[in-house]
């Protein structure tokens, strides 16, 4: 047998359980972060509590900070981050290029540009919503807007040969034009108050965070997080080539069709509730395959952990930085991100150029 | 039951790659695939690994044409090494050969050591555990190799007869892996599979091939033994240059001796 191969197997599995512990002990820590000091038991008890383990004697005011507001945000930021995460792992896996990111191919331009569309001119297009959807509205404009952006992008590079990498590439970079070109416009149409909200939004934040806008794209993240590592072997396969992936049985269109749609509606729920986040989706994979490989089947679990460990201490952050103010959290990921994409740049052109 | 393509023809744009082929490979044979370049061997080679489905005419697959198998089942029959493959991410070697056993519910200690073996066939069993980036073009080629072996490696339950498809195996190999490829592509075949490769090097095509399919201009233009086939007037046509063909000292088989272009 191969001792390399299972003790890279131990070591993987080992780094797995440790990032779930880290970000068991994640949650509970950052409900004490904040405006109002909570100490660490007076946090724990009051979850325990509201859990319904046991009955306390926690303040009200404490035990509704963490209840209404700091806990839904905390459980917002872990899904936000793993939906980015894992839509970013599946992208670049389904690209074969660890540099491509949702944004690439179009999906956060065009979920960015409906909702702000959304914001600026108000829910009128979308009559056809059934009144109870109505408060979602914006989940629903971004996620079409993801949805439809990807669709067209996926359509354009599509011809009778299969569907060009390269071509949805430059397609993806188009419609980003445009659909910045769009957000633009319906910047400078805003108002006050609007532009407000959007700046805010185009910045990122968790600062919304409720139990409804946890249930509603939560719903939707958990569903694309469970689904796509089920298309994990896949994946791997694809990474051998479109059409080694095809002789070894895999139905390729089909499993792009469905890890586009999936990371769609990942990637669409996360940016109508926390608005524009950048870079998660490509460091976060990043970090994962060059301490644990490619595989998928690691990859993502592992990628859904770190990125939601990851966005839960950015919003920390966020929140401390600057207190009692609070600093937009895209903001924040952009400021380690985009470093991190440049130095990414760099080794892969000396790595390549040997 | 055999890997059988009837009245291909194939139109790109207003351009006629292939006209009218008819090929078949059968199982326990090595069929090579010679020509110029531009002659239709690698489109014909797409036609037969179905990444062109808009042909006229049929392939058909142990009986049964492309679109009426599942693409899992033509997996376990049917392996295919392309001329190269663009692997971006550092799996090992010995996962890069363990994905080809993907098709296969055989379970993780068989897979594993069918991927050993596999890797040790095309003298690659010391590489295991490198990274596939870090590999030579040559090496790369071998792992693709041991790939697609592991992945056609035994009969399945259902399918008995496999078939390989080597698109120009040799092109980044070195010479004695180069006789050490083909040597294995010849057990294989010899072990029931029906190997099809497209060659460049006639010389190496007479002498593992049990059969030479000549290609010229999108039509097949001989097709046959090593002796009838590797005729000089024959090749000639072919490559528009002047040959000379000998006996083997050894093997006893044709060796073609190029003696320039024609003028």
């Amino acid at each position: 047998m191969n001792i390399a191969l299972d003790q890279k197997r131990r070591f993987i599995m080992a780094s797995i359980s440790v990032l779930a512990i880290a970000l068991c002990i994640a949650l509970p820590v950052s409900t004490t972060v904040g405006p109002m000091d909570i100490s660490p038991w007076d946090a724990i008890v009051s979850l325990a509590s509201t859990l319904g383990f046991i009955n306390t004697d926690i303040p009200t005011h404490i035990a509704t900070i963490i209840e209404q507001i700091r806990l839904p945000r905390a459980i917002l930021s872990i899904l936000v981050g793993s939906a980015l995460a894992v839509s970013g792992a599946a992208i670049q896996g389904l690209f074969r290029n660890p540099l491509a990111d949702p944004g690439l191919i179009g999906v956060s331009g065009g979920a960015a540009f409906a909702a702000v569309g959304m914001i600026v001119l108000g829910s009128g297009p979308l009559f056809f919503l059934k009144d109870w959807l109505e408060p979602y509205s914006l989940v629903v404009a971004a996620f079409l807007g993801g949805f439809l952006t990807t669709l067209l992008v996926a359509r354009i590079a599509t011809n009778k040969f299969g569907t060009s990498i390269v071509t949805m590439l430059l397609a993806g970079i188009a419609i980003n034009i445009v659909t910045g070109a769009g957000i633009g416009i319906f910047t400078y149409l805003a108002d006050d108050n609007q532009l407000r909200t959007l700046t805010f939004w185009s910045m990122g934040s968790l600062g919304g965070a409720t139990w409804e806008s946890v249930l509603v794209s939560g719903t939707l993240i958990i569903l694309a997080i469970i689904m796509i590592p089920a298309k994990a072997r896949s994946l791997n396969a694809l990474l051998l080539g479109e059409s080694e992936a095809r002789h070894l049985g895999v139905n390729v269109d089909k499993i792009k069709r469905q890890v586009i749609l999936l990371s769609a509606l990942a990637v669409g729920a996360a940016v109508a509730v926390a608005g524009m986040i950048g870079f998660v989706g490509l460091i976060v994979p990043h970090l994962i395959r060059m301490t644990l490989g490619p595989d998928h089947r690691y990859l993502l679990p592992a990628s859904a952990l770190l990125g939601g460990l990851f966005l839960l201490c950015a919003d920390m952050l966020s929140r401390t930085i600057i207190a009692p103010a609070e600093l937009p959290i895209g903001l924040i990921t952009s400021i380690i991100g985009g470093p991190f994409f440049i130095a990414l740049i760099i080794f892969r052109a000396k790595r390549f150029s040997i | 039951m055999s890997l059988i393509a009837k009245n291909i023809s194939l139109l790109i744009g207003n351009k006629m790659l292939l006209e009218d082929i008819n090929f078949a490979v059968h199982p326990g044979e090595l069929v090579a695939i010679v020509g110029p370049n531009g002659a239709g061997k690698s489109s014909l080679f797409k036609v037969l690994t179905r990444e062109y489905a808009f042909f006229n005419g049929t392939v058909e697959l142990n009986g049964r044409a492309y679109t009426e198998w599942e693409p899992e089942q033509i997996a376990l029959q049917m392996g295919v090494l392309p001329q190269s493959s663009g692997l971006n991410f550092p799996f090992s070697a010995y996962e890069v050969v363990l994905l080809g056993r993907l098709p296969h519910s055989s379970g993780r200690i068989r897979d594993q050591e069918i991927a050993l073996h596999a890797l040790q066939l095309v003298d690659a069993e010391h590489l295991s555990n490198a990274s596939y980036l870090s590999l030579s073009g040559g090496e790369k080629q071998r792992v693709q190799l041991a790939r697609v072996l592991a992945q056609i490696w035994e009969e399945t339950p259902v399918f008995a007869e496999r078939y390989l498809l080597l698109d120009e195996p040799t092109s980044a190999l070195d010479l004695p892996h180069q006789h050490m490829i083909l040597n294995q592509a010849k057990t294989i075949s010899q072990q029931g599979v029906g190997v099809v490769a497209i060659l460049h090097d006639l010389n190496l095509a007479a002498e593992y091939a049990d059969r030479i399919v000549m290609l010229k201009e999108g039509k097949v233009h001989t097709e046959g033994t090593i002796e009838t086939s590797l005729q000089p007037p024959l090749i000639e046509q072919l490559f528009d240059i002047k040959v000379d063909v000998i006996k083997h000292p050894q093997s006893g088989k044709p060796l073609v001796i190029s003696s320039g272009h024609y003028s």
